[in-house]
């Protein structure tokens, strides 16, 4: 890795981070849009969940994580405390990857 | 007169965050610091010098885009290739900004300061509460946490090296996915917000398969048209009992 592309990275990623709080203020955002944004944010962190939870690079991640995952948001739909779903996820695919489930 | 303010709005953040979200910030806070000790480690024992996953850390800061750069890095590929593999996969981070952009609505230093804390758990965090006040303090106090932990961490595993093992065996890797996942839950008890998110998911995993990483995920936001749907129509507010 060189010193360039690293700034070069570390740079479009401030950009991309700094455009929307660089940007308040100057423009007068509706409600609505603003509604728009945070359902946004919500689709894209959801999409974030069932990818990481599935996939590992362009194929299957293994049963282990999504059960794991899995395990623990049923306690989070449940309304479980967030700690219990948490650790419950990670020891759940710890387990099943002990017991040689990839 | 300034430092009492500031004194005041320090007192102000506290209070705004009750113990359980304080647990719930350690506890992810904790997990990414595992994460960043197997960064570091991955790093050095790959061949790098120890400067670059630190330099990464502090300055990227932005765990998936920091080992894919890493991992194309170590296989033979280009650094170019790597920032812009990195690039894209934070793309993201461009409408996560603006949708926290009104946590950051201050002072100059502090709107610079405080956008480079805008990673996927904060916005979660930020987003999981109504209150104002409550979404300001949460967004603060887990990015900054994260940040720190994070460098720590990198630091940590650069010094330790080869000698931390895989962290996946641990079951590590299910946990950022599920924090995330309990993260958003109270959006989604929003009907609109639902079916937009799950249609979103379901188009990239459909297209993980096919697109470099980073994009399937961009794609999502085509599940945004769901809210066009005749009678999914949704208010500007979701349950108020949302909250973690």
């Amino acid at each position: 890795m060189t010193i360039l592309a690293i700034l070069l990275l570390a740079a479009g990623t401030y950009a991309l981070r700094a455009a929307g709080p660089g940007l308040a203020g100057r423009i007068e955002l509706s409600e609505r849009v603003r509604w728009l944004l945070s359902v946004a944010a919500a689709v894209l962190l959801c999409a974030l969940v069932v990818t990481a939870a599935l996939t590992s690079g362009p194929g299957f991640a293994g049963w282990a994580r999504p059960a794991g995952v899995l395990a623990g948001g049923v306690l989070a739909v449940r309304r479980a405390p967030f700690l219990v779903s948490v650790v419950v996820a990670v020891a759940t695919t710890a387990t099943l990857r002990l017991l040689g489930v990839s | 007169m300034r430092a009492s303010q500031r004194l005041a709005s320090h007192r102000h953040i506290l209070d705004a965050l009750d113990r359980r979200l304080l647990r719930a910030i350690g506890l992810v806070v904790l997990a990414d610091g595992v994460v960043g000790v197997s960064f570091g480690a991955i790093a050095v024992s790959g061949g790098q010098p120890a400067w670059v996953p630190l330099v990464m850390s502090s300055a990227v800061f932005a765990g998936g885009a920091q080992f894919a750069a890493l991992y194309i890095v170590l296989g033979g590929g280009a650094p170019a290739a790597a920032a812009l593999a990195g690039l894209v996969l934070n793309a993201r981070l461009l409408p996560f900004g603006f949708a926290v952009a009104d946590v950051l609505d201050l002072r100059w230093p502090a709107r610079l300061l405080g956008s480079h804390l805008v990673v996927d758990e904060s916005v979660a965090f930020a987003l999981a509460q109504r209150d104002p006040g409550r979404r300001r303090a949460v967004f603060w106090v887990s990015g900054a946490l994260l940040f720190v932990i994070w460098n720590l961490g990198t630091a940590i595993g650069v010094l330790a090296g080869r000698a931390v093992g895989n962290p996946d065996a641990l079951g590590l890797d299910a946990a950022s996915p599920m924090v995330l996942l309990a993260l958003v839950l109270p959006a989604l008890r929003e009907p609109a917000v639902r079916w937009a998110a799950l249609t979103g998911a379901a188009i990239a995993l459909a297209a993980t398969p096919f697109l470099p990483g980073g994009l399937p995920v961009l794609l999502a936001l085509a599940g945004l048209a769901a809210l066009a749907v005749p009678g999914a129509r949704g208010r500007p507010r979701p349950d108020p009992e949302g909250g973690t």
